[in-house]
């Protein structure tokens, strides 16, 4: 049945002998890592009653009415914390992400400067971040507002700048055509054209906020972080528990919520 | 077509006592994309004003280019160009080139319109460039003149009706039609065509080229258009220039221009 003059293509015609040795040499550098840093099979069996143990104290979660009100009270700093901090990052993330994004920028070739200072925003951790601003401002939410702010600039920055980079032409050299600034361009050409992108990205960026700002309480930035951090710290592990959930329960909430509208938009 | 000789030599004050200058007027016009190939290589054309002129080539003979050139979206390589009698490209000057763009009208082959906005907005980006145009990206934003100038000039190509109508809910037609207003919208003195027709089936692209140049001939407005189809070259010009090469290879009345010169348009 099979023709013998047809011959099957070769199996690993992808895998070039440098990816072989790369593979190899990634492969290794995992197991030798492993022996510095991955617990051992004696540490995990140590560590497995001392977790139960650590479960064991934290329930039931702490229930009562004054502690629910006070956790109540820091979790809507918290929202607060995330929505403000989300909303002037995004506003401001548009003018900058029209400066950084090459072809449309009114800076020219100066639009790389911009875009490394969008780069240098991300890759600067939140917690560094917040470090940064409690350092500076004190204690308190407005460092958390502050954090959430430049960590949004820099995540919508690079997405808005791609976004307006792929914005469709021909309607922008439409404009152009009749004398339309670069002003014009954008608000009349390329903002309805990546709409539901920039609204995409700014829901990231509230899912992104929300979680961030549960955080930013462990180094002094406000929010209920900063409970959790306190329950740990003297020991209270039922209220720690009651927090982990709350703080669960939050995450969830924003991200049916964030998913629902993009639905929508979609 | 008075008025707009003395419109013209107005913004160009020492034109006024040399008598009317042509509207477009290009000499030895070079481009080149890459320095290596000339698209357009020594153009010399003259364009009066009120004229209907069609550009014919085969692909990528330079017609569009030169189009793009005439108003700036393209920098030229060399020689001289002025539309209104003010230089365009190298010799020119940023306000110069946009006060040029404010007074013409842009049809690309596709129409370009933004999707996502409604009709109305679509036309109303026309007026882009003027005074205080900056919140018209929007209808809802937009100075009540410019919005009743936009259904006027919805009204002209006969699509008041679909004013609030997200612009990618209309046909092919219809859109080229939108288009067609949004150039009109400010009256402008010159209008380009970038094969206006291209897309549109033939009965569609007949109509629209019926309502260029019936709007042209009520306004007064040059014309300047591209295509393919022979029968919108020479039905609906006045003039026909061939481009082949990169290079003028007739320029002659519609009426004159005989099937041999087509073929030589055409061939190799």
């Amino acid at each position: 049945m099979a023709d013998r003059g047809l011959d099957a293509p070769g199996r690993w015609t992808g895998f070039s002998p440098l990816n072989f040795v790369l593979l190899v040499a990634v492969g290794a550098m995992i197991l030798a890592s492993m022996g510095k840093v991955a617990p051992s099979p004696q540490q995990l069996a140590e560590g497995v009653p001392g977790m139960a143990n650590l479960v064991g104290r934290m329930l039931p979660p702490n229930t009562e009415p004054d502690f629910l009100a006070r956790i109540g009270i820091r979790i809507l700093e918290t929202f607060q914390i995330a929505l403000v901090g989300a909303a002037l990052g995004i506003v401001l993330s548009l003018p900058i992400a029209w400066c950084a994004a090459r072809g449309v920028s009114p800076l020219g070739r100066g639009s790389i400067l911009v875009k490394a200072f969008v780069s240098f925003l991300r890759t600067v951790p939140d917690l560094v971040w917040a470090l940064l601003f409690v350092a500076s401002i004190g204690l308190g939410a407005v460092a958390g507002t502050m954090t959430i702010m430049v960590d949004t600039i820099g995540f919508c920055g690079r997405f808005f700048a791609e976004a307006m980079e792929d914005a469709e032409k021909e309607p922008q050299d439409a404009l152009s055509a009749i004398g339309a600034g670069r002003g014009s361009v954008l608000v009349g050409a390329i903002l309805p054209d990546i709409m539901p992108s920039l609204i995409n990205s700014s829901l990231f960026a509230l899912e992104k906020a929300v979680r961030s700002s549960v955080v930013l309480g462990l180094v002094g930035a406000g929010g209920i972080g900063q409970e959790l951090k306190v329950a740990f710290d003297l020991f209270q592990y039922r209220n720690a528990s009651m927090i982990i959930l709350a703080i669960f329960v939050i995450v969830m909430v924003m991200e049916i919520i964030t998913d629902k509208l993009r639905a929508r938009i979609q | 077509m008075l008025d707009l000789v003395t419109e013209n030599s107005a913004d160009t004050g020492q034109q006024a006592l040399s008598g009317p200058m042509p509207l477009i007027e290009a000499r030895g016009l070079m481009k080149s994309y890459d320095r290596r190939r000339m698209v357009l290589d020594g153009i010399n054309l003259t364009i009066e004003a009120g004229e209907r002129v069609a550009l014919i080539g085969s692909n990528g003979c330079g017609k569009s280019t030169l189009l793009k050139s005439l108003i700036g979206l393209h920098p030229i390589s060399g020689g001289t160009l002025r539309c209104f009698g003010d230089p365009v490209g190298m010799q020119g000057t940023r306000a110069q080139r946009l006060s040029m763009r404010r007074r013409t009208g842009f049809v690309f082959q596709k129409h370009c319109l933004v999707r996502r906005r409604t009709v109305l907005s679509n036309v109303i980006h026309g007026l882009f460039g003027e005074r205080g145009s900056w919140h018209a990206f929007s209808h809802s934003l937009a100075r009540e003149d410019w919005r009743l100038r936009a259904m006027h000039a919805l009204a002209e190509v006969d699509l008041a009706d679909k004013a609030m109508e997200r612009a990618d809910a209309l046909s092919g037609g219809q859109q080229q039609r939108v288009a067609i207003a949004r150039a009109l919208v400010r009256r402008p003195r010159l209008l380009i065509a970038d094969e206006p027709a291209a897309s549109l089936d033939p009965v569609s692209g007949r109509n629209v080229m019926d309502l260029f140049t019936q709007l042209c001939r009520d306004h007064a407005i040059t014309l300047i258009y591209t295509s393919h189809d022979m029968a919108h070259a020479v039905d609906y010009a006045d003039r026909v220039v061939a481009l082949k090469h990169g290079r003028v290879l007739f320029d002659r009345p519609a009426q004159r221009v005989t099937r041999a010169d087509l073929k030589d348009t055409f061939d190799g």
